[in-house]
């Protein structure tokens, strides 16, 4: 501590550098914070992703319809505790770019499905009475207006009603939060029973099943049953774990987390080289006070330290005034106004932002810190 | 002399020779000398005559090619880099031509690095900083960079810094080379204070013969060898 003042007017001598520097590091870890966030929205919340639950579609395609009729069959397999079916409608709000997910659903085992939607008892009961009823998660709630009592309008491409309009109207009575930070509260869900009542066409099919086993060690032996339940029929089944299930999915955009990785590495060399070389040539223009220090008693390792805390000072700070305001931008919200319904900055990644500052101090300064420490004090005073 | 009756200083066949190129360039040659304890000694010669490596030895800044350098008792050979270095911080006071202050830091910091050294807490650092600076005269000059102080201010800061351990010896490369007249005459009856009132040994670089003369004694230098006088 005694030592600070030495260390911070060393490395603010010369403010316009390393101001320039210190923002270079401070943008790069906005960026990381950004990319993280990025990086959670495109995996589709598979890091919250349950454990216990299977994912059952039709084996060829995702988009091909499951007979309804699956679901009693995959209810009595040994290892199920719960089956509940989910279809894609694929509707938008007013205009094509106000895109987000809905579902029509079987309400109660719905819920039971997924307890990490949660909603007041009050809203659950008056979705239960109201087969016109749609609940919806709190982001798009927030992004819309929406408040409980309001009639949604939602225009389908796909699902023409009986009366041949492509308007669905739903009398929104419920909206629910997410237990966990990455829970996706963009969706809304509405009453199967309405929905294929009122369809004019598919009557009878499912999109997809989301099964519960009773114990997550018995996963892959139930999805394996379920497999088996349905082959050589007209529809076979392809069925996997949920986290499976969203890694695929988002991997159709690429192998996100390897692109974030390769994107943050250019990044981060280049700010190795920015900061390394603020160190160097401070450490050069120094050779002569660094000499003085050794001639009033400094040891070679005391100097060492003293320029590695420098690069770790600097880069410390960056990195902390980075993921603030890192953080604090990602919390402002999705930035591209509903495609990455699930945005936020996990605290496990600002810890990882924690350990490259440090890591960037000192990868930054332990070469000039070397040329300081190896630095003799006589031809130190006589180079200066 | 020390208590013991021994030289603070002691010196004996120092030889030092730097590579250069492929050659060898010899600096110093069987060189002998002893500083008693108090003593304030003047050393004189022209450029390159060894005056400065010669400090340098004296004061663990550099080792000599061989022969052997005793300071206080203290063999100098025989202390590793880290040895010596502590060794340093505990016994010897440097005043550099150029006054060599950190110019980020002002009087009061400056003055203080050697006893970040120490185990002194922030209020006795303090304490012995303003002492230092009060003995030099610049007590009212604590928080000014150095780029707001004369030179012969700055070093006089410099001879605040070389003190504040209290040290055994004070080495001085060419205190006043840098200085004008007056400012020149300041730091030498700041030095000889120092040598009367102190009891510090001094051994100061010079090639000043007005400052020699402040001396106790004046050695002088030529070619790497003590001599009776520098040639014409």
């Amino acid at each position: 501590m005694k030592f600070a003042a030495l260390i911070a007017s060393n490395l603010f001598r010369r403010r316009l550098r390393t101001g320039l520097t210190l923002l270079s590091v401070t943008v790069a870890f906005i960026l990381f914070a950004y990319l993280s966030a990025i990086r959670v929205g495109l995996s589709q919340g598979v890091d919250v992703a349950g454990a216990d639950r299977l994912t059952v579609f039709h084996r060829v395609s995702i988009a091909q319809p499951l007979p309804l009729s699956y679901l009693d069959r995959i209810r009595r397999l040994p290892g199920v505790q719960l089956v509940v079916h989910q279809s894609w409608f694929g509707g938008v709000y007013q205009d094509p770019k106000n895109f987000f997910p809905q579902m029509p659903v079987d309400p109660e085992p719905f819920l039971k499905m997924y307890p990490e939607f949660l909603l007041p008892e009050a809203q659950r009961q008056a979705w239960l009475r109201t087969r016109t009823g749609a609940i919806v998660g709190r982001a798009t709630a927030k992004r819309f207006g929406w408040r409980i009592d309001d009639r949604i309008p939602i225009q389908t491409g796909i699902w023409t009603r009986k009366d041949g309009s492509m308007t669905w109207e739903f009398d929104l009575v419920g909206i629910f939060d997410g237990a966990k930070q990455g829970t996706d509260t963009s969706p809304l869900y509405f009453r199967y029973d309405y929905f294929d009542e009122t369809r004019g066409i598919g009557k009878g099919l499912v999109g997809w099943y989301i099964v519960r086993v009773t114990d997550p060690e018995r996963t892959p032996g139930v999805a394996r049953a379920i497999n088996e339940e349905f082959a050589n029929s007209s529809a076979e089944v392809k069925a996997e774990s949920e986290k499976a299930f969203l890694q695929s999915w988002a991997k159709q955009v690429g192998d996100i987390g390897r692109i974030i990785t390769a994107i943050l590495t250019a990044v981060f060399f280049t700010i190795l080289l920015v900061a390394g070389n603020t160190m160097a040539q401070s450490v050069r223009e120094r050779t002569e006070e660094l000499g003085v220090l050794k001639a009033v008693g400094f040891t070679h390792r005391q100097v060492l330290r003293l320029v590695l805390a420098e690069s770790c000072l600097l880069a410390g700070l960056g990195a902390a005034l980075g993921l603030t305001l890192g953080y604090l931008l990602v919390a402002g919200g999705d930035p591209t106004g509903g495609a990455l319904p699930v945005f936020y900055f996990p605290p496990a990644d600002v810890a990882r932002g924690g350990g490259l500052g440090l890591l960037l101090g000192l990868a930054s300064g332990v070469l000039p810190a070397l040329q300081a420490m190896r630095l003799q004090v006589a031809e130190a005073l006589r180079r200066g | 002399m020390t208590a013991n009756g021994k030289p603070l200083v002691q010196l004996a066949g120092v030889e030092k020779s730097y590579r250069r190129g492929a050659g060898r360039v010899q600096v110093l040659e069987r060189l002998d000398l002893a500083v008693a304890a108090g003593e304030f000694l003047a050393l004189m010669g022209p450029s390159g005559s060894g005056k400065s490596t010669l400090l340098n030895l004296i004061g663990g800044l550099d080792r000599p090619s061989s022969g052997t350098v005793v300071v206080g008792g203290e063999r100098m050979e025989h202390l590793s880099e880290q040895q010596l270095a502590r060794w340093r911080a505990r016994h010897i006071g440097f005043v550099f031509q150029f006054y060599n202050l950190l110019p980020a830091l002002n009087a009061a910091r400056n003055v203080e690095l050697p006893l970040l050294l120490t185990r002194l807490n922030r209020t006795q650092r303090r304490k012995r900083v303003e002492l230092a600076l009060s003995i030099v005269g610049l007590d009212h000059r604590l928080d000014h960079r150095p780029s707001q102080l004369s030179g012969g201010e700055q070093q006089r800061v410099g001879i605040a810094r070389a003190i504040v351990t209290d040290p055994t010896l004070l080495l001085c490369d060419e205190p006043t080379g840098d200085l004008d007249r007056a400012a020149g005459e300041a730091v030498l009856g700041l030095l000889h204070a120092l040598s009367r009132e102190h009891g510090k040994t001094i051994i100061m670089v010079t090639h000043d013969a007005h400052a020699s003369a402040r001396a106790d004694r004046t050695v002088f230098l030529y070619k790497g060898q003590i001599v009776d006088a520098i040639p014409a």
